[in-house]
């Protein structure tokens, strides 16, 4: 497929309160073009709370329901309930929550949600922050990395969330990046088909939050994937199938790009390279990324 | 457009929610057609969907809109966008 295959509607509207170069945004247009009109979204706090603007007027062309933090995953298990009861089944219930919302404070209700096998698609949009508030360490920040809160780079390696949804035994679990669109199109095409839990993450490079000029947002994202940082996969009835790129390094057949080539574009990144080269914590990024690709192959070789 | 009778803060779609946000631009994305081989790369890249894309797949930039990121300049394979300064 092609982007010439990807339908024209528009469920975001133009003219809203995201940032310019806004990667969530780029994953919405995309994720919304292939749910299509029947869909109810599900918002916790997150960025994606402001990009619906000001009262009373949303940039969004379908339902939505605000929640709290903590609460998405039980709000999606309601309104399936809730649409059942009203014999409506051709109707795809969405929660879009951020890292914060999902590897943090939502994560029992996500784990809730999934445990019940609520019919729902669960996409988490990973900016590797708290982006809303202001730039926060989360559990998806990665090693290293400056933000508000880890100011000398975070001390900590964040969690395998995708191995956390895994071990839920759902029947889909896959992993995206705005910078594929096909792919992430493809993977929310396949999750709406499928009866039960499904998860989706995707990776959205964060202009602001990352210290990068705001015209490269789609770079860092084909970046994160080339150097290996960022995992495409489809993890489908306990099978699991890289794609692009990931599928290339997974066999041995692509040897990725050093991380070296995606840190240093990113000033959260900066003190890793000046005043002086801090080759231990680079290295130690390195052996990490290279651990995780060595368990894959344990595990799915 | 259909208005629910509900007891709760209920917001209504609408393009430009938060106005006419080309006004936070300060670079202008400028298309030269004659490069443009319509790969569609910078409307579905754009963040603000403010490319828009006609029948035939030619595109065209809505400057009421474009809040100037310049993506579409730089993910844009044969260089048919260029950014300049807003005047």
């Amino acid at each position: 497929m092609s982007l010439k295959d990807l339908p024209k509607d528009e469920y975001l509207l133009p003219g809203s309160a995201a940032c310019p170069g806004c990667p969530a945004t780029i994953g919405l247009r995309t994720v919304l073009k292939a749910l299509g009109k029947k869909t109810i979204l599900v918002v916790p706090a997150c960025c994606t709370a402001v990009i619906e603007s000001w009262y009373p007027n949303s940039s969004f062309n379908v339902p939505l329901l605000n929640i709290a933090f903590e609460a998405s995953g039980a709000a999606a298990s309601g309104i399936v309930s809730a649409l059942k009861q009203k014999g409506r089944d051709d109707i795809n219930v969405v929660v879009w929550a951020g890292d914060g919302g999902t590897y943090d404070i939502g994560i029992q209700a996500m784990s809730g949600a999934f445990e019940r096998g609520t019919d729902f698609i669960y996409i988490c949009y990973n900016n590797q922050i708290y982006s809303n508030t202001g730039i926060q360490r989360s559990g998806a920040t990665p090693y290293g990395a400056w933000t508000t809160t880890t100011v000398g780079g975070k001390g900590e390696f964040p969690k395998d969330m995708g191995a956390i949804v895994r071990a839920h035994r759902i029947p889909y679990v896959a992993t995206a990046c705005i910078s594929y669109p096909e792919d992430l199109y493809n993977k929310v095409r396949k999750a709406k088909e499928i009866r039960g839990p499904k998860y989706i993450e995707v990776l959205t490079p964060c202009p602001p939050g990352w210290r990068f000029p705001m015209d490269r947002t789609v770079e860092m994202g084909r970046l994160a994937v080339e150097t290996g940082v960022w995992p495409l996969y489809e993890y489908e009835n306990e099978e699991m199938t890289f794609n692009g790129i990931s599928r290339a390094i997974f066999e041995g057949k692509y040897k990725r790009k050093p991380v070296e080539d995606w840190l240093k574009l990113q000033g959260r990144f900066s003190h890793l390279f000046k005043p002086k080269r801090d080759e231990e914590r680079i290295k130690r990024f390195e052996k990490f990324v290279d651990d995780m690709w060595e368990r894959f192959r344990k595990e799915f070789g | 457009m259909k208005k629910y009778d509900v007891v709760t803060t209920l917001s209504y779609p609408k393009t430009g929610a938060m106005g006419k946000t080309g006004t936070w631009r300060i670079f202008r994305p400028i298309l030269n057609k004659d490069k443009c081989v319509k790969c569609l790369r910078c409307w579905i890249f754009c963040p603000e969907g403010a490319i828009i894309r006609k029948e035939d797949d030619s595109v065209e930039i809505d400057y009421d809109y474009c809040k100037g990121c310049g993506i579409c300049a730089r993910e844009c394979k044969v260089k048919a966008i260029t950014m300049e300064r807003e005047e």
